[in-house]
This record gives structure tokens, sequence and C-alpha cells, in this order.
């Protein structure tokens, strides 16, 4: 079967390989009733033996291509499948019930996952909870006689087609054999599309069914340039695609050549093109591809990758890292952005009907201010590291932002006293993402030193439509000039008090928007990192006045998204 | 049958690399080997059962082995103990 479907364009590049499900099997269990308990004993001891060497050899292929580190992980599970107690309680449950293997290890392992789950070191035995959920689907499966998908051991080059990638999941890949990624749900922010873009493989999303139409034997083309998967492609496609990816390649080589440019319009005028990073480790693709500064650093993953909240050692030592890293160039920091859809279980927040609209970033940390005097501490000892910038995200107030402000004020003067080395230059600003904050811009650029504007959630809440929920999506619009007269008047307020005014959000990498908001005079682009020569190579095209004229034009003139896309291409045309 | 009692050392008491350690230990040998904390035991060859326990630091433990090769099990596992510094 030759067919061609479309989702969302990801992350650039073509790419060409036959497909690997990464789809859970049913492992629902029925019980059943049985009076040769031995047999079952059998078949369960079987399975036991048999998960444990399909374990070994995984570890042996993690621990080769992710490093001996991730690799422990399945040594645990290999001590939960040894377990005696686990194999007794089994066996007798299998006696006493006179049920078959699978219902009595389901039930015993319940058990287990129970009484973790319940104690009181809730974080660490969350863990153990979950190796013995991974343990036990390994096992079940043996019964079952279903296979298990296992990322970890491929070794042929793939394309992973998936529901949706979790962290684990994308932990698990060898980046040597995956070509590719397509999903099912998910838009340009969700983390599958970010993974992609710092892999820097070609990655489609939200195709909504390709985990029900494609299967195994496929052979599949990618194309995260328009967003298109050919399954099962002529031999002529396969060519077409082919030279499309050599064209691409060769884009690339003439990207890369603007590594070490400064960015520029055609006239001369410059603008800051930075990069948004999760961790120290994305430094690399940063200087790869010519970073001019770190637009957002999203503290969140400190949080997110623990069982705890991280130290102010843990901290400052990232920090430290990602300054040093940089040198001269800017970095701004996020302080902390939890809540909303990123949870911590370990913090224990409450669960909300619209978790977007309800206790995240600085308002838990305004709130929880234990947690974000800890972070600001490890911030400030930093700051000696390079160049660093400090910017609180959901504000909504001015009252926000001078508590904020007040509280990293006593933290900086407490480490002073205490003879800690602190910078004087560390400038202070928020992030705009509330359109209370966008439209009060004029008073806030009074009292903050930078704005960065937060497209992502700035969208959402203007135009009330949840960016997880694809049946909205459509009201998902970076154009639309009610965004434009936001971004302009924010802009327009810093400028008049001397202030910068950065983006941080998806729409400062796209190529609409770009133009505009060159026009509209954005002084910082900051993007993934992977977007910034093409953002360099497209700004080199672009005459700032034009622009300027463009923008000017746009927010005067058009009523809707595509009158404004149509507006741009003309003008970019020219 | 073999004894010991100890007391809890360990940052983190019995937990994560202490607990591992110990079940690996314990595993090598034939004889029956149980901890015992606040009135209940459990058998040491088991991961989740000495884990179920939520020995903490502080805390007052034995350690009893039973069968043929108890006084060589008994002496492993205090050697595992003394040189992580886990118990005194």
């Amino acid at each position: 079967m030759n067919s061609k479907l479309s989702g969302i364009a990801a992350s650039d590049g073509i790419a060409q390989a036959k497909a690997y499900l990464l789809i859970e099997p049913d492992l629902t269990v029925e019980k059943k009733t049985t009076s040769d308990a031995d047999a079952e004993k059998a078949r369960l001891s079987k399975a036991i033996e048999e998960s444990k060497e399909q374990l070994a050899k995984i570890r042996a292929i993690a621990a080769e291509s992710l490093g001996e580190e991730e690799a422990q992980v399945f040594d645990a599970h290999t001590m939960v499948l040894s377990d005696p107690d686990l194999i007794d309680q089994t066996h007798a449950v299998i006696d006493d019930e006179k049920v078959n293997a699978d219902y009595a290890f389901k039930q015993v392992t319940d058990n287990f996952i129970a009484m973790f789950e319940g104690m009181e070191d809730n974080a660490y035995m969350q863990e153990r909870a979950a190796d013995i959920r991974d343990v036990r689907k390994r096992v079940l499966a043996r019964l079952l006689n279903v296979t298990l998908p296992s990322p970890a051991t491929i070794d042929e080059e793939v394309i992973i087609i998936a529901e949706d990638l979790t962290p684990s999941d994308t932990a698990q890949l060898n980046k040597k054999y995956v070509k590719a990624f397509v999903t099912d749900i998910g838009g340009r922010t969700s983390h599958s599309a970010i993974m992609a873009r710092s892999l820097e493989i070609p990655a489609i999303v939200g195709t909504k069914n390709i985990t029900e139409l494609v299967s195994e034997e496929d052979y599949l083309i990618v194309d995260g340039i328009e967003g298109d998967v050919i399954v099962n492609p002529s031999d002529d496609q396969i060519s077409e695609y082919d030279k499309k990816a050599q064209d691409f390649a060769d884009l690339k080589k003439e990207w890369d050549q603007l590594r070490d440019e400064p960015s520029m319009t055609k006239d001369g005028k410059h603008v800051e093109l930075a990069a948004n990073i999760g961790t120290p480790k994305d430094l690399e693709g940063v200087n790869n591809n010519g970073g001019e500064g770190i637009g957002l650093y999203r503290t969140e993953f400190l949080y997110m990758d623990s069982n705890e909240l991280p130290t102010e050692e843990d901290q400052y030592e990232a920090y430290k890292k990602v300054l040093e890293g940089m040198g001269e160039r800017p970095v701004v920091v996020r302080t902390m952005d939890i809540g909303g859809d990123k949870e911590l279980p370990y913090l224990e927040l409450p669960k909300e009907m619209n978790p977007f609209l309800g206790y995240r970033a600085i308002r838990v940390s305004l709130d929880q201010d234990a947690i974000f005097r800890t972070q600001l501490r490890a911030l400030l000892r930093a700051s000696v590291h390079g160049n660093l910038r400090i910017m609180f995200p959901m504000i909504a107030t001015l009252p926000e932002f001078r508590d904020a402000k007040a509280i990293l004020e006593e933290e900086k003067a407490k480490l002073i006293d205490e003879g800690v080395e602190v910078s004087d230059a560390v400038q202070v600003g928020i992030m705009v993402e509330i359109p209370a904050a966008a439209v009060l811009a004029d008073q806030f650029a009074k009292e903050v030193d930078f704005f960065s504007i937060g497209t992502n959630d700035l969208i959402q809440y203007t135009m009330a439509a949840d960016r997880m929920n694809e049946r909205v999506s459509y009201l998902y619009q970076p154009y639309n000039p009610s965004i434009l007269r936001l971004i302009k008047g924010v802009i327009d307020a810093a400028h008049k008090e001397g202030k910068w005014a950065g983006m941080c959000g998806e729409m400062a990498g796209d190529q609409i928007a770009v133009p505009l908001l060159v026009g509209l005079g954005l002084d910082e682009f900051s993007m993934s990192a992977t977007s910034i020569l093409k953002t360099r190579s497209l700004l080199k095209k672009l005459d700032s006045n034009q622009m300027k004229e463009l923008a000017t034009q746009a927010l005067a003139d058009c009523t809707t998204v595509d009158e404004v896309i149509e507006m741009v291409n003309r003008y970019t045309a020219e | 049958m073999e004894k010991r009692e100890y007391n809890v050392t360990a940052e983190t008491g019995i937990h994560a690399r202490p607990a591992t350690l110990l079940v690996q230990t314990a595993s090598k040998y034939n004889s029956d080997i149980t901890l015992e904390y606040k009135g209940k035991s459990v058998n040491l060859k088991s991961i989740m059962g000495v884990m179920s326990l939520g020995v903490g630091k502080g805390a007052d433990v034995s350690i009893t082995a039973e069968g043929a090769d108890e006084k060589e099990a008994i002496e492993g596992i205090d050697q595992t103990i003394k040189n992580e510094g886990m118990a005194e």
C-alpha cells in the first residue's frame, strides 16, 4: 500500500527508513481457574527467566549507547525479578486460589506497587513502584505471548512511530539509529518536537492516527519540512525525496557558513539571535549553531529530572556551567515555571481544573518562597561567572514583580553579608505571557530591565484556547493582528524607557513572523538552537525599513491571519 | 542460628544502594537470612521485603542466619555492613 499522510512539521529534514512502532501492547490479564498449579508455576518461571535474559541484553546495549549510569536502572529491574518474596507470594496465590500465573503475578505485583506508593519516603518509593511496573510489563508480555517494544535495543536505522514520546522513551533511544519521529498527538511545542529539534532529526507530530495506519513492515519517508509522511513510497518518490534531502543538506551547508557571522539585516541593522535551552548539555547545540546568547534557560528540568527539590549547590553548578560556557554572551535564566502541564510528584501540588490558569510559575515561587530563595541564591552566586539576566515567568501584576524582586534583593544582601561575591550587573526582567502584563507594558517598563515575550502562552491566553487541546488548535494564531498589536505595545513600551525587548516563544524563529518582528523593532529573538542559522540567513535578505513599512501596514489594515500571511509573502518576495 | 544486632548509621538508612548490597550479599548463601526491625522480620534476600521495612538512620535492627552456612553468611554480611559504613 502506497499512501501519504500529513501532520505538523515539527523538525526540519528528510529521512527514509523502516517503521518502528513504539506502542504498548494490550496487557490486560484474564482470571482463569486451573487445577494444574505446577504448570502455571513452570510458565511463570519460564517467563521470568526469559525476561531476565532480555533485560541482560537490553542492559548491555543501553550501557554501550547511553552510558553506564542510564543502564543501571535495568540492574534494579533484574533484582526485582530475582526477588524470592515476589515469586513465593505468586506461587502461594496460584496454589490457594487455583488461578493462572498471569492473574496471580498481577495481583501480587499490585500489592507491592500499592505498598510502595503508600510509603512515606515518597519520591524514592514511587521510583521503586515504577520499577515493579516496568518489570511486570515485561513478565506479563511473556506470559501473554505479546512483544514489548524495547527502544534501547534498536540496532538498525528506523523511524519511530508512537502515540507520543515521553522523556523516558527518548532517553532510551539510540541517536545513531533513530532517523525521525512521527507521532499521533502533540504540537510544535510538545516534548517530542523539542527533543527532535535538539537531536536535529526530522519529526512530524499531530498526525492523529499514524499508529493505526503504519505497521512494522512498512518503509517510510518523513519530510519534516512539509510535514508529510509517505508510506511505502514508489521508486520515483524515493528518488524525488533523495533529491529533496540533498537540496536540504546543501541549504544546511549554506547556513553553516553563517555560524560566526553577526545577525544583520540587508541594510546592516543588528538583532540578537539567541537560543532556548533546558540543560547545560544544550550548550553544544548553541555553539554549533552560532547562538549569540541564551534567551531562555528553562530551569524546570533541574526540578523535573530529580526526585526531590534540587539543592542550592546542584543548581549553582548547573548555572555556573551555562554562564561559563557562554562567556560574555548574555544568559537569560527563567526562574522555575512549575505547574500548568509540568507537574512535580514530590511537591504535591493539588490537581486543578484549569492548570494553565492556576497555581504555577511565579505564583508558586511567591507562595512557597523557600524554594524560590534557594534558586535565587544559586543564581546570584553563579552571577560572577558570566553575563546573567534573571527573568520571572507568569507575571500578571506589578506587585508580583516587586515582591519577586524584593526577595531577590534580600537574598543578595544576605549573600553579601556572608562574604559571597555577587555580580552587580545582573538585569532583572519579566516574561510577558499574560495579556494583562502586555497591556500594562508601559508601566512595567519603568521598573524592569527587559521584557521577553513568551508567545506560546501569550497566544493561548489571548485567544482563550488551550494549546494542548487539538479541537481548538486553529486558534493558535501567532500572526493574528491582535497578537501583533500586543507585541508592538510591549516593544514600544520597552524602547520608550530605554530597555530591550526579546521574544522566547516558537514565533521568534518562525519564518513568517520574523519579517514582522524585525519591522516591529524586536531586539532579541530566542529560539531552538537549530533555527538560528536559518533565521540568520533570512535576516540577511530583509531590509529593516521595508519591514517597518510591512509591520505598520499589517497592523493598520489586516483583519485576519490570512491577510497578514499574504502581506508578508508579498513584501518578502520583493 | 547466628544473630547480630546493629544500629544503622547510613544517612539514607537501609535504602537504595545499602539495601541492594545487603540483598546481593545475602543471596550468596544458602541459609535462611532475616532482617528484623520493630518486631517485623523480612527475608534479607528480598529487595522488596527489605525496602518495605523502611529502615531509617538510627534504627536498631537485627540480622539472623539459620542453615548450613550460617556462620559464613553472618560474617559475610557483617563485612559488607562494616565496609560500607552502614551500621555499627
